[in-house]
């Protein structure tokens, strides 16, 4: 009799730990989005998945996503491809009856994914890497640079496919050749080198 | 004579580069200036965001710091690209609503000298300045050239409405402003459903299949609508859909042929202005027959690219139906059944 009580403790302790750690998890994510996340306020309605005009490619809607974060599945969270595939045009975000951050949120649980090397699929990730490396090297966004360096790495089989519309945009010079440098590189240098200091040291808190 | 401040955003020296030239004829007709933020750097756009914050926020605030140096008592920040609008916006929103963030933010401008405080920055879109301060009388009084009979759908895109920080627009999913402005220039604005619909953003780079079905269905709604051209306020958007059109076309079997112009290119040809100065002539699919309409010569476009073989029945006429490869199944359905029974009749 005392043996079964005792097991039956043990168990709702360890269902307590593993909700402790669940909530922990979320919270993680929640202090990771820029702003105040709201992401314990999801009620679970779904008015984010009917509203997300990308939904069909997702494999998680974003309801099922907040859902998995709740649970603490982190790994099937970094995972999944749905914030890859956010558009980010924030019809959730104004539908949401909670007026959770959806798309920061998203954004928040890229860079986890990213920093985890759990998302498999390379593209979205890479362009995101590209485009940062041309406006770090820059200061401006290089839509040449970026096209064709993405474009061969992931889809070289469309490049023929392109080359009339690339042609196109250059001969109007709707896209240049070479790239635009800011003046102060060095005052820009400076602020994102102090700016990944401060997100290494202070990020999980803030 | 009103004087803002400009973050013109990399793509107004690029592929919107007809947005620039128009912007400035047409800010010159409606008497204010616009005063470039020295040395800005790019926002980041959805990129940079979505994959680091700190650095993100830091490099988009830059600017932020930059303008309120140079500000002198005009503190309103005009960006004409509504990922620009919505990062600055957004970046000085989230540093007041989550001081941690802002005080991250401002140690790392430290390094290079700079600092912001949120607030002290009115950041605004060009078209909220366009209709609200300058206002539609004065829009209507400077019309010589009505577009009438010019059929126009007002695409505003998604970052321009939503989230909308600092409650701007007259409503989150369809906002009147741009149709508005575009009746005041004369035109025959359609009601068009899709107005804030996603444009593909980024994924015309990254996943192209969801970014060309988000681009037929916006192509596919303004053919339906009759439009005879759609009028953007977002180079995100207009690139996708003029760049990319030829490609959805291509992928879909489609044939449409929907221009999409800056609205401040229409605001100039109402203006009496002259087309090639306002950048026509610049769009991939040509606004040539729709500018007929309402008696302006367009200048001809430039050589374009070796042309990809054309299918013998290469008209300018859509289907009635363009089938998407997945998820029109049930779409498909409907046509075809009724076309079966009118075979069996």
């Amino acid at each position: 009799m005392l043996g079964s009580t005792l097991v039956t403790d043990l168990e709702s302790v360890s269902a307590d730990l593993k909700l402790v750690e669940n909530v922990g998890w979320l919270h993680e994510v929640s202090k990771a989005t820029a702003g105040e996340s709201r992401l314990e306020m999801c009620i679970q309605c779904g008015s984010c998945g009917g509203s997300c005009p990308a939904a069909v490619d997702m494999d998680h809607t974003p309801r099922h996503l907040f859902a998995l974060i709740r649970a603490g599945e982190r790994d099937d969270v970094l995972r999944s491809n749905t914030p890859w595939i956010c558009v980010s045009c924030y019809q959730c975000v104004v539908r949401c009856p909670q007026n959770i951050h959806i798309t920061d949120v998203m954004y928040a649980l890229k860079g986890m994914a990213v920093r985890a090397g759990l998302y498999q699929e390379s593209t979205a990730p890479d362009f995101s890497q590209t485009f940062i490396d041309m406006v770090e090297e820059y200061g401006r966004s290089y839509e040449f640079g970026l096209a064709t360096r993405h474009y061969l790495k992931h889809f070289p089989l469309r490049l023929p496919g392109m080359a009339p519309m690339g042609f196109g945009m250059l001969s109007k010079q709707r896209m240049a050749i070479r790239p635009k440098r800011i003046k102060n590189m060095a005052q820009l240098d400076a602020i994102l080198a102090r700016a990944k200091e401060v997100e290494g040291r202070d990020g999980g808190e803030a | 004579m009103t004087a803002y401040l400009l973050y013109p955003g990399c793509s107004l020296e690029a592929g919107a580069r007809a947005y620039c030239q128009s912007l400035k004829k047409v800010s010159a007709v409606l008497d204010f200036t616009l005063e470039e933020i020295e040395d800005w750097n790019c926002c980041g756009a959805t990129e940079y965001l979505g994959i680091s914050r700190t650095p993100a926020y830091a490099l988009i605030s830059r600017n932020l710091a930059l303008a309120a140096m140079q500000a002198n008592g005009n503190r309103t920040v005009i960006a004409p690209c509504s990922a620009c609008y919505l990062n600055l916006a957004k970046a000085d929103h989230y540093m007041a609503e989550r001081p941690e963030l802002g005080r991250m933010v401002n140690e790392a401008l430290a390094a290079g000298g700079l600092s912001y405080t949120p607030g002290s920055l009115e950041i605004r879109h060009l078209l909220d300045v366009i209709v609200y301060d300058i206002g539609l009388e004065a829009i209507a009084s400077k019309v010589v050239r009505p577009l009438t009979g010019l059929r126009v759908a007002p695409y505003l895109g998604c970052m321009l409405p939503r989230p909308d920080y600092n409650h701007r627009w007259s409503d989150h999913e369809h906002p009147v402003e741009l149709g508005l402005l575009l009746r005041a220039l004369g035109a025959e604005v359609i009601d068009f459903p899709l107005e804030t619909q996603c444009c593909g953003g980024h994924m015309t780079q990254i996943g192209p299949d969801t970014a060309f079905e988000l681009i037929r269905r916006l192509v596919y709604a303004a053919d339906q609508y009759q439009a005879d051209i759609m009028a953007a306020v977002c180079p995100m958007c207009q690139l996708n859909l003029d760049a990319y059109q030829d490609e959805m076309n291509h992928h879909f079997g489609t044939h449409y042929q929907m221009p999409i112009v800056f609205f401040t290119q229409l605001m100039g040809l109402a203006f009496g202005l002259d087309a090639k100065e306002l950048g026509f002539g610049l769009e991939l699919v040509s606004a040539r027959k729709a500018l007929a309409k309402i008696g302006v010569e367009a200048p001809e476009p430039a050589a374009a690219g070796p042309a990809r073989p054309r299918k013998p029945e290469g008209l300018p006429v859509p289907r009635p139906l363009p089938m998407s490869p997945r998820g029109d199944a049930l779409l498909r359905k409907g046509p075809q059944a009724a076309e079966e029974k009118e075979a069996v009749k």
